[in-house]
C-alpha cells in the first residue's frame, strides 16, 4: 500500500504547470455546465418543465424526436388497433415540427392484443433510449404488462383505447392494481362505462335483477365488475357474476350458472367470437328466454351486428358525435380528419377510439414541446417535465371534448353513449340510435 | 430387484392415493349437489359454499343435452383420430384442422347460399348439398395430408410423422387465416323448426339434429369397417400391415381410404358444428380437436365405439362438472374450468383404467 502512496506523490510531483492548468480549466467548464441545469443560464432553457431527474434526452441538430406507436394492428383485434395507428400518423403530420425538430414514429409495433404481445413490444421500445414516449397500447390487457416496462425506462405511454380501471384508479382515490406512474389515457374508464350500463338498466330498463359475463380479459372483466359495482349502489342486485374462456363455444353451463337468478338483464362485454355464442345460446337457456342481452363497445362491429341473434340488444360504447370540436394544438375538427383518413386509406375508421389517438398524440407533443430547450442547436428533452406537463393538462380542447388528467393519468372527457340496435339489416342505422347518454 | 419392486409399489401408493383423493372430491362437490336438489336449505348442500345456486331440472336436461351435443361432435372428430391411430399407430394432429377447414367450407356455402335465397326456400336441400361439399372438401384435404406429409415418411419412426402433424396443423391453420382473412365467419339464420325447442322434452331441434346425424354417421362407419371388404381389410392392416401386404392387400389404398374415411367424418362434425355454434374463425379447430383426441384416449385410442362413447362422456363432464361438483364445492367463477374439468376427466379415467374405457391391454412390446 504504502509504495502505490509513494509512486502517487512521485508521479504528482511530475506534473507539468499547463496540465494543472488544463486540469482546473476542465473542472471549471464542468462546474459551470453543471449549474446551467440548474438555474437558467447561457443557455436556452428558459422556461422549460421539469427537474431532470428522469434524464435529460438529447436529439442532436438534424435528427428527430422518436416517439412509438404500439398498438394491436394484427390478428383478429386489428380492426381495433389500425385505426388508432393511422390517426397518430395524420397528427403528426398536422402537428408539424416540435421546436422546430421533426417527429419520428419509428416503423409501428404491435401490442397483438396480448400480454405477451404488450411486453416483448415494451422491450423492443425501452432497448432505444432517445424514445420519448409511446402512444398505446390498443388493449389493456397489452397494457398491463407494456405500462411498467416502459414507464420505468422514464418514458410516457398515452393510451387512446385502454379503458380497464385497473390501470388508472376507480375516481374514488384508490390506484388500480395494475397503475404506473407515467401512464396516461385519452380513452374513458370503465368504471363511467360500468356506470352508464348500470344507470340505463335500472332507470331507463326498470330492472332491478341483472348477471354479467366477463371473459377473463381485465378489459372485460373490469367493465363488469364497474357494471356490477355501480348497479349495486344505485340499489339493484346482480345475481349472477361469472367467466367464460376465451375459445369456448358451448356456453350453456355458464348460461346455466346465471339462469339461477333469474335476471332481467344479461351484460355480456366482450369479444367475438364469444359473444356470438353467448347471444345465440342465451334464450335457448331455462331462465333465459325473456332476459334483455347488453353487451359493449366490443361487440360494436359489423359482423356481430348482422347476426340474427343481436337483434334487439343494446350497445354502450364512447360517444362518437363530436361535432365541431377542435384540435387546439392543430386547429383541426372531426370532420377534416376524417376526410384525411379517407384519403390516405379509402376507407372510414374501423373502431371507435381515432380521436382518442389524435389527442392523445398533440398532447404528448405539446408535453414535449414544453419540456424541451434548444442549445447549440441540439434539442434537449427532459423526461420528468414532459411528465410535468400531462400532469397539469387541464381543459385542453381535444377531438374527442375537454380533456383534463387527474392524479392517475385519466385525461378523457367521458361520455358514453347506449346504442338500440333493431335490425340486422340496418346496421348504420342502429350505430346512430343513441337511445341514452351519460353523464 | 428389490429397489425395483419397492419403487414400484412407492409409485403404486402414489397413485392410490391420487385416486383416492379425486374420488373423494367428486364424490363431495356431487353429494352436496345432491343434498342440495333434494332441499334447497339442507345444511350440508351449503356447507361449502353458502350461495350455491339451485339447478332447475329444466336447467339440468338443458345442460345433459348441451353437453351430449358436443360430445358427439367430439366423438366425430375423435373417430378420425382413431382410426389413424389404429391402422397407423401414430397420433395425426392435423386431424382438428381439418374439422375447422369443414367448417369454414360449410360457412362460406351456406352463406353464399342464403344471398342467393336459397337456403331459406329449400333448407334441407341446402343442407344436403353443404354437409356433401363439406365432406368432399375435407377429404380431399385428408388425403392430400397423407399423400404430402405422411407418405414419405411411412416407416420412419413414430415421433416423426407425429411431429410433422403438428406442422401440418400450423399449416392449414395459416392458410385459412390467408386466404379467408381473420374475420369471424358466421352462418346463415336457421329455420325455426331447428331453433325453437321441439315439443318432446323441450330439446332445440339443432341437438336432435346433431345426435341423430352423429348417431348415423356411427352406424355407417360401423358397417363400413365391420362388414365391407374394405373394413376387413383395414382391420387387417391395423392387425399387421406386413401380413396383410402379403395376403394381397394394397396397404398404401387402405391407408389412403382411412384418412379419406376419417376426413369425411371430420367434415359432418363442421358442419354440425356450424348447425350448433353458428361462427368460425381459423383457430376453432384447435381446442375441439385437443378435446376430442383426449376423447379417443379416454375411450380407448383404436376402438371405434370407444372413441364415441369417449366424447360422449367428455362432452358431458364438461358440461356438467362445473356447475354439478365445483360451484358446491365452492370454486368460484366454476364456468372457467371448464377444460380443466374435460382433462381432469381424461386424467381420472387413464388413473384408473390407463388404456382407456375400451382399450385393450397392449403386451408392452407393441406399446411404444
Amino acid at each position: 500500500m504504502s509504495r502505490y502512496k509513494i509512486l502517487g506523490l512521485i508521479r504528482l510531483g511530475r506534473l507539468s504547470i499547463p496540465f494543472v492548468v488544463a486540469l482546473l480549466a476542465v473542472f471549471a467548464l464542468l462546474a459551470t455546465s453543471c449549474g446551467n441545469d440548474d438555474d437558467d443560464g447561457s443557455g436556452g432553457r428558459v422556461d422549460a418543465l421539469g427537474d431532470g431527474s428522469l434524464g435529460i434526452v438529447t436529439v442532436a441538430e438534424g435528427e428527430s424526436i422518436q416517439i412509438r406507436s404500439l398498438n394491436a394492428i394484427s390478428g383478429p383485434v386489428a380492426f381495433l388497433g389500425l385505426p388508432n395507428q393511422r390517426a397518430i400518423e395524420l397528427a403528426i403530420a398536422d402537428y408539424g415540427a416540435v421546436m422546430g425538430f421533426s417527429v419520428d414514429l419509428g416503423t409501428p409495433l404491435d401490442d397483438l392484443c396480448s400480454p405477451e404481445g404488450g411486453q416483448a413490444a415494451a422491450q423492443t421500445i425501452v432497448a432505444d433510449e432517445q424514445v420519448i414516449g409511446v402512444i398505446g397500447t390498443s388493449c389493456s390487457g397489452a397494457a398491463v404488462a407494456a405500462a411498467p416496462l416502459v414507464t420505468e425506462a422514464g418514458m410516457v405511454m398515452i393510451s387512446p383505447s385502454n379503458t380497464s380501471p385497473a390501470l388508472t384508479s376507480d375516481f374514488e382515490g384508490n390506484a388500480g392494481a395494475n397503475y404506473s406512474v407515467g401512464y396516461y389515457r385519452t380513452a374513458h374508464n370503465d368504471v363511467v362505462q360500468g356506470a352508464a350500463m348500470a344507470n340505463f338498466v335500472f332507470s331507463e330498463l326498470g330492472v332491478d335483477n341483472a348477471a354479467a359475463i366477463h371473459d377473463g380479459d381485465p378489459y372485460t372483466q373490469g367493465l363488469a365488475q364497474a357494471f356490477r359495482n355501480s348497479f349495486e349502489e344505485l340499489g339493484g342486485t346482480v345475481s349472477g357474476f361469472t367467466g367464460i374462456n376465451k375459445g369456448d363455444t358451448d356456453m350453456v353451463p355458464a348460461l346455466t350458472e346465471v339462469a339461477g337468478g333469474s335476471p332481467g338483464a344479461l351484460f355480456f362485454p366482450i369479444f367475438q367470437p364469444e359473444g356470438d355464442f353467448i347471444a345465440g345460446q342465451a334464450p335457448t337457456v331455462s331462465g333465459l328466454e325473456s332476459t334483455q342481452l347488453l353487451a359493449a363497445d366490443g361487440l360494436l362491429v359489423d359482423e356481430f351486428l348482422a347476426l340474427g341473434d343481436s337483434e334487439g340488444m343494446y350497445f354502450s360504447g364512447p360517444d362518437l358525435r363530436f361535432g365541431t370540436n377542435m384540435n387546439q394544438s392543430t386547429g383541426q375538427n372531426a370532420d377534416q380528419i376524417l376526410a384525411a383518413y379517407n384519403q390516405a386509406h379509402g376507407e372510414a375508421p374501423s373502431a371507435a377510439f381515432w380521436g382518442h389517438s389524435y389527442d392523445a398524440t398533440t398532447l404528448l407533443l405539446d408535453a414535449i414541446a414544453a419540456a424541451s430547450w434548444v442549445e447549440d442547436g441540439d434539442l434537449y428533452i427532459d423526461r420528468a417535465g414532459v411528465r410535468q406537463h400531462l400532469n397539469s393538462v387541464s381543459g385542453y380542447r381535444g377531438i374527442t371534448g375537454t380533456l383534463s388528467c387527474d392524479d392517475f393519468g385519466d385525461c378523457a372527457s367521458p361520455k358514453i353513449t347506449i346504442i338500440h340496435h333493431e335490425s340486422s339489416a340496418a346496421i348504420e342505422a342502429s350505430k346512430n340510435n343513441v337511445v341514452y347518454s351519460y353523464p | 430387484m428389490q429397489l425395483t419392486t419397492k419403487q414400484r409399489t412407492r409409485v403404486d401408493w402414489f397413485l392410490t392415493v391420487l385416486r383416492v383423493i379425486a374420488f373423494l372430491v367428486i364424490g363431495a362437490g356431487f353429494l352436496a349437489f345432491v343434498a342440495q336438489a333434494i332441499n334447497s336449505d339442507n345444511p350440508f348442500a351449503r356447507w361449502a359454499n353458502p350461495d350455491a345456486i339451485n339447478l332447475t331440472g329444466e336447467q339440468l336436461q338443458g345442460l345433459v343435452v348441451t353437453g351430449l351435443a358436443q360430445g358427439a361432435m367430439y366423438g366425430l372428430i375423435a373417430l378420425g383420430y382413431s382410426m389413424v391411430y389404429g391402422v397407423l399407430g401414430f397420433i395425426n394432429f392435423a386431424h382438428g384442422e381439418v374439422f375447422m377447414v369443414g367448417a369454414m367450407t360449410g360457412a362460406i356455402t351456406s352463406s353464399k347460399l342464403a344471398e342467393a335465397g336459397y337456403w331459406e326456400s329449400s333448407f334441407v336441400l341446402c343442407l344436403l348439398l353443404v354437409v356433401v361439399l363439406s365432406m368432399v372438401v375435407c377429404t380431399v384435404t385428408a388425403v392430400i395430408m397423407e399423400r404430402v406429409a405422411y407418405r414419405p415418411l411411412r416407416g420412419k419412426p413414430r415421433l416423426i410423422p407425429l411431429i410433422t402433424s403438428i406442422g401440418v396443423s400450423f399449416f392449414l391453420q395459416n392458410c385459412v387465416l390467408v386466404l379467408l382473412g381473420s374475420t369471424v365467419k358466421s352462418y346463415p339464420d336457421l329455420p325455426n323448426w331447428l331453433t325453437d325447442k321441439r315439443t318432446f322434452l323441450e330439446i332445440q331441434g339443432s341437438k336432435i339434429l346433431v345426435l341423430v346425424v352423429a348417431a348415423l354417421a356411427m352406424a355407417g362407419l360401423w358397417y363400413l369397417v365391420e362388414k365391407t371388404k374394405t373394413g376387413k381389410a383395414m382391420r387387417a392392416v391395423a392387425e399387421d400391415a406386413e401380413i396383410a401386404s402379403l395376403m394381397g392387400i394394397d396397404v398404401n389404398r387402405i391407408i389412403v381410404k382411412t384418412f379419406a374415411v376419417g376426413g369425411a367424418m371430420a367434415g359432418v362434425a363442421g358442419i354440425l358444428w356450424g348447425l350448433l355454434f353458428r361462427s368460425v374463425v381459423h383457430t376453432t379447430g384447435f381446442l375441439p380437436g385437443i378435446k376430442a383426441f383426449s376423447s379417443a384416449v379416454v375411450g380407448g385410442i383404436g376402438n371405434l365405439g370407444g372413441s364415441m362413447a369417449g366424447g360422449l362422456t367428455i362432452g358431458v363432464a364438461e358440461s356438467l362438472g362445473p356447475l354439478m361438483i365445483l360451484e358446491p364445492l365452492g370454486v368460484s367463477g366454476p364456468s372457467q374450468l371448464r377444460d380443466a374439468v374435460a382433462f381432469a376427466v381424461l386424467i381420472i379415467v387413464l388413473l384408473v383404467r390407463p388404456s382407456g374405457i375400451f382399450g385393450e391391454r397392449l403386451p408392452s412390446e407393441e406399446r411404444t
